[in-house]
């Protein structure tokens, strides 16, 4: 059956409290997951009280303030902090979301935040990425043309054809949307999941790539294609406002296309 | 290194999502799903208003409306409709939610044969008036 409570060993009980310093007239506290594989301890919450006139307007302003002043031990991923990398993708406030494009204001209460949902977590925010990873690269993610290259010129398309792409290549593979799938949490295993589909699609769609057949004949599987039933979770987390599952439909109705 | 059996899985994370391929079908599974359910839209709104008016006939007078070969018509194709829809509907659902591959073949494998046999009765009964 799929798993529908945590097991025991991810329970998450309340940990350590830090107090804001004395005279901050603007806290917000910060409940962050903690889990340290290394300690054999159950995952905690901590509370980070900080004052938000001494830091950015970013939740992830905020976990940077914490990292550098208050807790060194707090890990997480993040390189751009401007919303292109992908890399700070987790839990805030219950949706998936960047940390870096995610306003602190925006959140009434405290700021909870946990990892991107139903994944192995390597340690606090950081996801264990890597059966994700090996699905993107499972639908072989790159231009594949049987059609050599005019000389000296790039490969070209129509205005029309380009646009087509529109809402594609904007994806920055941060997971947001396929972690919060429940379809892909409970067959995340054969399920490639919405991030990987809106890809393969941006394959399919691309007017250069002659392989669109065989792209279509890997994915044409009740569980790698056919487990999306339009929850929509995906579009409405997405932190580039792309829909990933419109994208998931089109491949559904190429399917039907190319059976007469 | 260890000379100890490793119990880790060391397959590629590659080889594990390739796994045993592409199942190469679904999709037809999937599109009559959506072609079933929107026949059976007028069906069945046939059929519950049908059902509806005949609140307190006589049973001469029922069993006189499904002899009637449109009416018997219309009730057999829901039912065979109805039934197939459930069936497939009801896959998605087990495939959804069922991890062991043996436990999920069983259920699939009776629920269909319980859709077809509560189908097929449904339709004997209707024909036995009809013909």
């Amino acid at each position: 059956m799929a798993t529908f409570t945590l097991p025991k060993n991810s329970t998450i009980g309340t940990g350590k409290t830090y107090k804001a310093e004395a005279g901050a007239k603007n806290v917000k506290a910060f409940k962050i997951y903690r889990f340290d594989p290394d300690t054999g301890e159950n995952p905690r919450y901590d509370t980070y009280e900080i004052d938000l006139d001494k830091c950015g307007p970013m939740v992830l302003d905020a976990l940077i303030k914490i990292k550098n002043e208050v807790d060194t031990t707090l890990t997480f991923r993040r390189s751009c902090r401007e919303g292109i990398c992908g890399s700070c993708s987790m839990n805030i406030d219950g949706m998936n979301t960047l940390a870096c494009l995610k306003p602190i204001e925006d959140v009434k209460k405290d700021v909870r935040i946990t990892p991107l949902p139903h994944m192995p977590v390597v340690k606090d925010l950081v996801p264990d990425l890597t059966h994700i990873y090996a699905q993107l690269r499972s639908i072989e993610p790159w231009l594949k043309s049987d059609t050599p290259p005019p000389p000296d010129e790039e490969r070209r398309q129509s205005k029309d054809e380009r646009a087509k792409l529109d809402g594609l290549w904007e994806c920055i593979l941060c997971f947001c949307c396929s972690t919060a799938c429940p379809s892909y949490w409970w067959n995340g295993d054969r399920y490639l999941g919405p991030a990987v589909l809106l890809q393969a699609y941006r394959w399919i769609a691309d007017s250069r790539d002659d392989h669109t057949g065989e792209r279509l004949d890997d994915l044409e599987d009740p569980f790698r294609l056919y487990r999306c039933h339009t929850i929509m979770n995906c579009a409405a987390t997405c932190p580039k406002g792309l829909n990933p599952a419109q994208a998931i439909g089109k491949i559904k109705q190429m399917m039907v296309e190319r059976q007469g | 290194m260890s000379d100890t059996p490793t119990r880790v899985p060391l397959q590629s994370p590659l080889g594990r999502v390739r796994g045993l391929g592409s199942a190469k079908q679904g999709s037809h599974h999937w599109w009559i799903q959506r072609v079933s359910s929107v026949a059976l839209l007028p069906l069945m709104l046939w059929f519950i208003l049908s059902v509806a008016t005949m609140g307190g006939k006589e049973y001469a007078e029922v069993v006189a409306w499904i002899a009637h070969p449109l009416n018997a018509t219309l009730l057999l194709l829901s039912i065979g409709l109805a039934f197939q829809h459930a069936a497939s509907g009801m896959q998605v659902v087990i495939e959804d939610y069922t991890r062991s591959e043996m436990v999920r073949m069983a259920v699939i494998l009776a629920v269909k044969a319980a859709c077809a046999l509560f189908g097929v009765l449904a339709a004997v009964a209707v024909l036995k008036i009809a013909i």
